[in-house]
């Protein structure tokens, strides 16, 4: 139990640190290590394939992406920078109370939902499930990863040529 | 129900981020960090009511659909960099809403 | 066998990538056409053997489980005549040759994502299709690369991330709740939930406070006038002919019907946000300069209409509803045809330094003028009947106040047609308009299109509310 909450605290830490941290660079890494705790978590609840795909794609691929548009857009000059600094921290300054503020209240409320169904585990395999019951969802998946190839190849492709 | 108090505080953190951010990636970051919570709310869910089968797949799904919408993002966010040289928000709202 | 209306766009959008280019460039354009005529024809002949004997090969593969119903039908229908008007008006704006394979391949992306949320009956599914065409559409719009497209997109993008982040809280605490994502098993085991129950509401506020962004409703509409009006002119057909109809309303239709049921506050959320868009969707409107951002707000207004006829909660209001749906995409495809066309012969978007234009591109002027009146009620057109429809039931059900408003809102919807018609089409011609003409048969066809269905389906009404619209009480069955 102590473990979990351990954990649960190191990934809300992280993703205050993403939000809040100056550099955009440390903030795409720091979406990595949100989905690196995730993934531990999504792992310790016995979801392995799902882990996996987590691990893969939310921790690899997007803080690349991230990265690549940080780096392929300007960076800031070292006078922009200070001041930057200066109206993040005007900003974000109450989000870390709020949320202390809110895990405290919500921490010492104790909600107990009532669900009233109590489900028996229906032990099915995740390969079943993904290929038996959500077809069309993998049908949805073809289709969304077409829509992002030709989007890729409008959004990117003139890119080039004009700047 | 330790994990719902933290899936409510990223929420918190991804809604607060959007809204306060003046840049363009950020804003991204912050949409990151809401579709985190979310996944982390499936999988919870699934191992709660004993549907975790169902739970992954699910999230293995919606992985696939937040890479596309992200990137599609991310190829947006390139455009306007081109045009106003800045990923200032604040240079961006010339479209009042 | 409704499976065709997704397989086949799919197979003929891989395969037309997979031609080589000058292939590519004679037959995509006409392809994509003969799609959403065929879809058309589909769905006014489901029985014809041609589909038939396609299906049932490709049915030992792909066996989906579909929702059919009438709303289905009508949703198919009025997304393949909003694609095929979309389609034909693009000829009109893209002209090379490569960008228009690339509008294509992603258009027909569109239609295969709105077909498939159409379709289906599991939340999940639903949220997987309205992403893709919520993506299609950003790409759609991002189309001609000016900064303000990119901008546009940009806030639709955030904005309907944020949606459906909402969306799928909601479909993991109906799965706690009830241990599905499908729709009939979530409705059967939702009646039994106490519906004090705070998972159950927290649930159904998520829910529709997603759609409600994701449809444009006024407290959260902010992303869509830009968005509409910074797209390409023929991406704006899309957009407001049914990108955002199925996103939204379709969804909410779908989903208080026939998974969470009706109860006092869901119908209280409904009415108060629907009149509220009514009322501030066409106040707004009349304050624009820019005609796009006018129809913008009118559709806000409209939408409310249908969430109104919806948050009535009765058979006749629902089937108000979903003719208003079928309505609202005729006559607002329409008015952003003859849009696209002044945009394109005259090169302004601003109303106050346009006048007299009816002079010079009488067939603009005259079909503007129909769909304008279908759009503010006028009786024997389209719009009086579902308004109509929409202003009894809430008369019947007591909502008389909401039926009040309704009423009025459309006394500003003519207030704002009479201005944009008196400043784009009446009145003195200016000078420099003089050699301004037609903009060509691509823009005309479909405006002349669109006014005949006005039209014909406001006489025929009577007779089409008896035999169709009405037997739309079967989704209260399902």
């Amino acid at each position: 139990m102590s473990l979990d909450l351990l954990i649960y605290l190191a990934l809300t830490i992280a993703a205050l640190w993403t939000v809040m941290t100056r550099s955009l660079l440390r903030s795409a890494i720091g979406l990595a290590l949100v989905s690196a705790i995730l993934t531990i978590i999504i792992f310790r609840l016995n979801a392995p394939l799902a882990g996996v795909f987590e691990l893969s794609v939310c921790a690899g691929l997007i803080p690349v992406l991230f990265v690549s548009v940080v780096s392929l857009t300007q960076p800031y000059t070292h006078q922009e920078i200070i001041e930057r600094m200066k109206s993040m921290f005007t900003r974000f300054r109450f989000l870390p109370l709020i949320v202390i503020a809110v895990g405290l209240a919500l921490g010492l409320l104790s909600l107990k939902p009532e669900t009233s169904l109590p489900l028996p585990a229906d032990g099915k395999d995740v390969r079943f499930v993904l290929w038996h019951l959500r077809r069309f969802d993998l049908l949805g998946q073809m289709i969304v990863l077409l829509t992002g190839v030709f989007g890729v190849v409008i959004l990117f492709k003139e890119r080039k040529k004009s700047g | 129900m330790v994990s719902a108090i933290f899936i409510t505080l990223l929420f918190i953190t991804g809604i607060y981020c959007i809204m306060a951010s003046y840049n363009l990636v950020r804003v991204l970051i912050g949409v990151e960090i809401l579709i985190k919570a979310v996944t982390l709310m499936i999988i919870v869910v699934g191992s709660a009511c004993g549907r975790l089968a169902l739970a992954q797949s699910l999230v293995i799904t919606l992985i696939v659909v937040e890479v596309v919408v992200i990137t599609v993002a991310v190829g947006v966010v390139l455009g306007i960099h081109t045009h106003n040289n800045s990923l200032d928000v604040r240079k961006v709202r010339r479209l009042k809403g | 066998m409704y499976a065709l209306l997704i397989l086949v766009p799919l197979a003929s959008s891989i395969i037309l990538n997979l031609l080589p280019k000058g292939v590519n460039k004679r037959i995509a354009f006409g392809l994509s056409l003969a799609l959403s005529f065929l879809q058309a024809l589909f769905i006014f002949f489901p029985a014809c053997p041609v589909w038939k004997t396609g299906a049932r090969t490709l049915e030992s593969v792909f066996r989906f489980n579909f929702f059919i119903d009438n709303l289905t039908s009508v949703m198919l229908l009025c997304i393949s005549i909003v694609v095929f008007v979309t389609l034909l008006a693009s000829r009109k704006f893209i002209e090379s040759g490569e960008k228009r394979g690339s509008f294509i391949n992603v258009i027909l992306v569109a239609l295969i994502g709105m077909n498939g949320a159409v379709l289906t009956r599991d939340i999940f599914s639903l949220y997987v299709f309205l992403e893709i065409t919520a993506v299609s559409s950003f790409i759609l719009i991002a189309l001609d690369k000016d900064i303000l497209a990119f901008e546009g997109a940009f806030k639709y993008i955030v904005f309907s991330a944020v949606a459906s982040v909402l969306m799928l809280a909601a479909i993991s605490l109906l799965l706690l709740l009830t241990g599905s994502t499908d729709f009939n098993v979530i409705h059967a085991l939702f009646k039994m939930q106490p519906a004090h129950n705070a998972l159950v509401i927290l649930a159904v506020g998520l829910f529709l406070c997603g759609l409600f962004i994701k449809a444009g409703l006024m407290p959260f509409h902010g992303w869509l006038p830009d968005a509409y009006s910074s797209a390409p002119a023929h991406i704006s057909v899309l957009l407001a002919g049914v990108v955002t109809k199925v996103a939204g309303i379709y969804a909410l239709i779908r989903i208080i019907v026939s998974v969470l049921g009706f109860t006092a506050a869901v119908q209280s959320v409904l009415l108060l946000t629907a009149a509220l868009s009514v009322i501030l969707g066409a106040i707004a409107s009349l304050t624009q300069s820019d005609f796009r951002r006018m129809l913008a707000y009118s559709s806000i207004s409209q939408v409310g209409y249908i969430v109104l006829g919806l948050g009535s909660g009765t058979a006749l209001g629902i089937a108000g509803a979903i003719f208003h749906i079928f309505n609202h995409a005729t006559f607002k495809s329409l008015l952003f045809v003859n849009c696209a066309s002044v945009e394109k012969q005259t090169g302004i978007r601003d109303m106050r330094s346009l006048s007299g234009l009816a002079q010079r591109m009488p067939v603009t002027g005259v079909t503007s003028v129909i769909g304008s009146l279908s759009c503010a009620g006028i009786p024997p057109l389209a719009g009086f009947w579902s308004k109509l429809m929409i202003i009894i039931a809430l008369w019947m059900e007591g909502y008389r106040v909401y039926a009040f408003i309704a009423i009025l809102g459309s006394l500003l919807t003519l207030a704002y047609f009479l201005y944009l018609q008196r400043s784009i089409f009446f009145g003195k011609l200016n000078p420099e308009f003089k050699d301004i003409k037609e903009a060509g048969f691509a823009l005309t066809f479909p405006a002349i299109l669109l006014t005949a269905i006005i039209i014909l389906v406001g006489l025929a009404a009577p007779l089409l509310l008896e035999k169709q619209i009405f037997t739309l009480n079967s989704i209260w069955g399902g």
